[in-house]
């Protein structure tokens, strides 16, 4: 189970690039794997059934390993740090640096019973958001992003909302005028990068595999290869999901939540942990207003009762009506990013 | 939420904090979620359990706060606790409510031997 949404072992893939490197063997807890797992890492680890790795970039996870032989047994205290490798049962070699700095306990079996004679309880003030580790990634890519002084969008919204085709929409219309680049994230295939290159703008996709959310280790993974388009915009459209995604910051200046007139006034009370960490909602799709029932006002409404300050706009990519004003929005958050260190 | 992500997060920074603290094992943690944080307390309770297994928190006592949720209305500019986002000012009966707190998911403390 992935350590970063926990919803599914599914393998993660950046385009071309396969996130589970050289680790074959089974996780139970698996790390952020993207490009922290390459064969020399510090860590720090317990050997009491799993193993508890402290990465020098910052990276925390605990994995099992199946089944193969460490030559090294941890009876006492390191000063220092030392280099060491081990060889999987498939054949696959690690050569790590560990720093055993500290009292883990490593080649014995200890009980409860153990603890409390060996050693005094002491309590830990952390006081540490639990996403911390995701919210650090997220605070570096928004750095690099201001550096190159790109507007980042983060767009969400459930499945089939039309986020993809009002991206093709709006690169139609602004992609000669500015630096444009798309992170696309779906579970499978790379049919919505595809869309998106057709038009010229460069994209790149993010499988998720069973994952329902992109998290900021992948966009920082995503925007290496992809490079960010100086005083440009750079869209990010998430898995279609009104739920995860909420809590998983990417870096990005805002949230853009997309809504079509299809999915009802009551959208934002269901989901409002999403509606009230969005900028701005998009109503999509009003070329099919004449057909349904909705009562957009209460949608909006709904949405203000949920977050007083969201911006609102409606919008067809397909008639193309509003299709404007939610350019000038790109134009004006864009021209507020230049505008700003 | 995914209370499984927040779980294996959790679980993770906990780790993170056991190694810098030099401790062996865990035997109790103490979290705090908001009431507005969008997490079933049960399931997290459940699922941190099960990410905890096999490292130093396995077993570990695990101590949910939750905090109550906080908004401070616009319309009768007060603040006030709320149960629910979109829920109506009690006060006032307005609608208009700036969340202020209630939606944290906060490792506070960790007993370790």
């Amino acid at each position: 189970m992935c350590g970063t949404c926990g919803c599914g072992q599914g393998e993660k893939r950046v385009e071309d690039l396969h996130l589970h490197q050289a680790h074959d063997h089974p996780h139970s807890i698996v790390g952020l794997h993207a490009g922290s797992m390459e064969g020399h890492h510090d860590h720090l680890h317990q050997n009491v059934g799993g193993q508890v790795h402290s990465h020098t970039d910052g990276t925390a996870g605990a994995h099992e390993h199946a089944d193969h032989d460490h030559s090294h047994e941890h009876g006492h205290d390191h000063a220092h740090g030392h280099e060491h490798s081990h060889t999987h049962p498939d054949g696959t070699t690690h050569s790590h640096s560990h720093s055993h700095e500290r009292a883990y306990a490593s080649s014995h079996q200890h009980t409860r019973d153990d603890d409390a004679a060996a050693g005094e309880t002491r309590l830990l003030s952390v006081e540490r958001d639990i996403l911390a580790r995701n919210d650090a990634v997220a605070a570096e890519n928004r750095r690099a992003l201001q550096a190159a002084k790109t507007l980042a969008l983060n767009l969400v919204s459930s499945p089939g909302s039309g986020k993809t085709a009002l991206l093709v929409e709006t690169l139609k219309r602004i992609g000669d005028k500015y630096r444009l680049a798309v992170i696309e994230g779906d579970q499978e295939t790379t049919a919505d990068a595809d869309r998106i290159r057709a038009t010229g703008v460069p994209a790149i996709q993010i499988n998720t595999g069973r994952g329902c959310h992109l998290d900021a280790d992948l966009v920082r993974t995503a925007m290496a290869r992809l490079g960010t388009p100086a005083n440009g915009i750079l869209f990010i459209e998430n898995v279609g999901n009104l739920v995860c995604p909420a809590g998983f910051d990417l870096g990005e200046a805002y949230k853009v939540v997309i809504v079509s007139v299809t999915e009802g006034e009551d959208k934002p009370l269901k989901y409002s942990g999403m509606f009230a960490a969005s900028a701005l909602m998009v109503v999509t799709k009003t070329d099919l207003l004449p057909h349904l029932d909705i009562d957009i006002d209460r949608l909006i409404e709904n949405a203000r009762r949920i977050n007083p300050t969201i911006g609102v706009l409606k919008l067809s990519a397909k008639s193309g009506e509003g299709m404007d004003r939610w350019i000038h929005w790109l134009e004006t958050a864009r021209a507020l990013r230049l505008a700003t260190d | 939420m995914h209370e499984i992500s927040l779980a294996t997060a959790l679980i993770s920074l906990v780790h993170e904090q056991a190694v810098a603290a030099r401790a062996r094992r865990v035997t109790r943690l103490v979290i705090e979620i908001g009431a507005l944080s969008h997490v079933d307390t049960h399931a997290l309770r459940f699922a941190v359990d099960a990410a905890a297994l096999g490292g130093p928190a396995e077993g570990a006592k695990v101590e949910i706060q939750e905090p109550e949720g906080t908004a401070y209305c616009l319309d009768c500019e007060s603040s006030v606790a709320i149960a629910a986002r979109g829920a109506p000012c009690p006060r006032c009966g307005g609608v208009k409510l700036l969340v202020q707190g209630g939606d944290e998911m906060r490792l506070k403390e960790m007993e370790v031997v």
